[in-house]
């Protein structure tokens, strides 16, 4: 069987794939990261976990700058996100120029977000061929290609309120390929699923895994994170608690607030 | 304690699977309110046949060349502003919806005005234009208001920048009901602001625009009579002018309404259509069109018919 991600553009040198200084952000009066500090490596498979509202959600959409930082510096890839620094001056980057930096970054959302109006098909080819410009025949060919390798070949033609939750979520995961990324963040993708999709979903990030892409996942599946998983970062309220192997963190929790969400979602 | 046991229901009797055949129930308030109409119906009918109005010069009207060439001139006049008013009016709706506070307010003047002020008195403005701007100057080119301002001109100026005020809060109604996710995934896959709306959100938008744009454009065939106040020779223009020769002038009237009605059936038509093209992955199967079913229909009954032929 050909990889889910053949084509994942190498990383520029040895330095991680993302790496977060201090990350601060505030919505109004609402201090929501309190500065994360952390290394995500190449092919390396990150977990975050955490109750509800301890920002994993704004982490993750900080890292491809659907959010702004207030404070602390974010790289992937060793390029500030959103940023240009010039001495120690900091200059926005241009639509354009931020546009093209969340070319080399996916994201799966928790609620699928697929283009309703448009096939599968139409959905996996709209950025290729809009954003990187591909002749149609080209982008037609890639996705079906990932439309085959996520077991929905025979899909094509529907329609995403026509495909179950479990299809539209590795829609979406093949439409997030299709731009050939170097980074997948996938933000609670199985949370929205009937518990018997959540397998066919969770195969396919396996695969990927299996195939050396850089995923940050944020998650609620420890199975997932325990067999997959290289690293795991417990946060609560904005800060990261505990990090570590999966395997330590999850089975020999250290700080009590760890063990106390543990308790509930194992 | 009931035992269990106690609990378990007899097996239900066995029913058939045959169909129902059950009398409907009658539905007797439905033709008492259908009689009560029909009669109504007929008194006003003979009130009309008994007034003072020749119904037998309207067929002799309805094809006038005059008459053929206003309903013409009500067609594209109303298209053409329509036209104008919609793309005018998602570039509002945009400024309107932009987290810039200049462009946004210029947005929300424009429809103040436009919306607050009567559109006769809008046209009437754009008529006198040369009151204001005597010579127009565009650099390029260069010539009297007067001598530019012809009659569809002030029309489609005077309709169009009017309607403009309208879509765009048809349009911006539409951008607000696309679910913010879906802007999310589309710049996460590296698409520009301009791209995003282009080819995710307007699209999705056009679900809750179309409807009320169909009405307005309907409207709009209506409005445009009053275009005739700037000499423009549109339906109505060109019906009074007839009259005022003929002395049939009730009967113009009514000559005029027929188009206007056949207009507007038409265009309603066409919504149709668009609509259900537009509802495309909005649900799981899209309803047959009209002629669809009909041929369904038509294919139903040769299959009934078919036996018949092979015995
Ligand atoms: N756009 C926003 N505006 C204001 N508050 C927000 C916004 N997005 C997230 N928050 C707040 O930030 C906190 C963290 O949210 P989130 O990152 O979604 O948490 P998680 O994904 O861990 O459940 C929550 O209290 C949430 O209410
Ligand atoms: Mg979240």
């Amino acid at each position: 069987m050909t990889s889910l991600a053949k084509d994942i553009a190498p990383s520029t040198g040895g330095q991680p794939m993302v790496k977060a200084e201090a990350v601060h952000k505030s919505f109004g009066l609402s201090h929501v990261l309190k500065g994360i500090d952390l290394e995500v490596n190449p092919r390396e498979v990150f977990c975050l976990v955490g109750p509800s509202g301890s920002g994993k959600s704004t982490f993750l959409r900080c890292i491809n700058h659907l959010e702004k930082i207030n404070a602390g510096r974010l790289y992937v890839d060793g390029r500030l996100v959103g940023y240009r620094q010039q001495g120690d001056k900091l200059y926005e980057l241009k639509e354009k120029e931020v546009s093209a930096q969340r070319r080399d970054i996916g994201m799966v959302f928790q609620r699928f977000n697929l283009f309703p109006h448009m096939t599968a098909l139409e959905n996996v080819m709209e950025a290729p061929i809009q954003v990187k410009r591909e002749t149609k025949a080209v982008a037609r060919e890639r996705a079906q290609q990932l439309l085959d390798r996520v077991g929905l070949g025979d899909r094509i033609g529907h329609y995403p309120a026509q495909l179950s939750g479990g299809q539209q979520q590795r829609v979406a995961i093949a439409r997030a390929l299709a731009m050939q990324p170097k980074l997948m963040l996938f933000d609670e993708p199985t949370s929205a699923l009937d518990p018997e999709l959540v397998g066919e979903v969770l195969d396919v990030m396996r695969d990927l895994a299996a195939d050396g892409m850089t995923m940050i996942v944020v998650t609620h599946e420890m199975g997932f994170a325990r067999e997959v998983g290289d690293s795991l970062v417990f946060m609560d309220d904005g800060v990261v608690v505990e990090s570590g192997h999966p395997r330590e963190v999850l089975m020999n929790p250290q700080h009590e607030r760890t063990k106390s969400f543990l308790s509930k979602v194992l | 304690m009931t035992e269990i046991s106690d609990r378990i229901p007899p097996p239900a009797p066995s029913v058939p699977p045959e169909q129902i055949k059950a009398i409907p129930v009658r539905h007797y308030g439905r033709w008492v309110a259908g009689v009560v109409i029909i009669g109504l119906l007929v008194l006003i009918g003979i009130a009309f046949s008994n007034a003072k109005i020749n119904y037998g010069v309207i067929p002799d009207y309805l094809f006038d060349p005059g008459i053929v060439t206003g309903a013409w001139t009500t067609l594209y006049i109303s298209v053409l502003a329509m036209l104008l008013g919609v793309v005018l009016g998602i570039v509002i709706a945009v400024m309107r919806l932009s987290s810039n506070p200049v462009t946004s307010t210029v947005a929300w003047v424009y429809i103040w005005f436009f919306r607050g002020t009567p559109v006769l008195v809008q046209l009437l403005l754009w008529y006198n234009i040369a009151l204001v701007f005597p010579i127009l100057n565009l650099g390029f080119y260069k010539d009297e208001m007067n001598q530019v301002m012809t009659p569809v001109l002030t029309a489609l100026l005077g309709l169009g920048l009017n309607e403009a005020a309208y879509m765009s809060e048809i349009v911006r109604a539409g951008i607000q009901s696309v679910d913010e996710g879906q802007t999310e995934a589309s710049h996460a896959l590296g698409m520009t602001q301009g791209k995003t709306l282009r080819r995710v959100v307007l699209p999705q938008a056009m679900r809750v625009i179309i409807p009320p744009t169909g009405n307005e454009f309907i409207n709009m065939l209506k409005t445009s009579s009053l275009a005739y106040a700037v000499q423009l020779p549109e339906l109505i223009k060109k019906a009074t002018d007839i009259s005022s020769t003929s002395l049939a002038v009730v009967e113009m009237y009514f000559v005029a309404c027929i188009w206007y009605l056949f207009l507007t059936t038409i265009f309603s038509i066409v919504q149709y259509y668009i609509e259900r093209r537009y509802a495309r992955g909005s649900s799981r199967s899209l309803p047959p069109t009209p002629l669809q079913r009909m041929r369904k229909y038509l294919r139903m009954f040769g299959s009934f018919r078919r036996p018949e032929v092979a015995r």
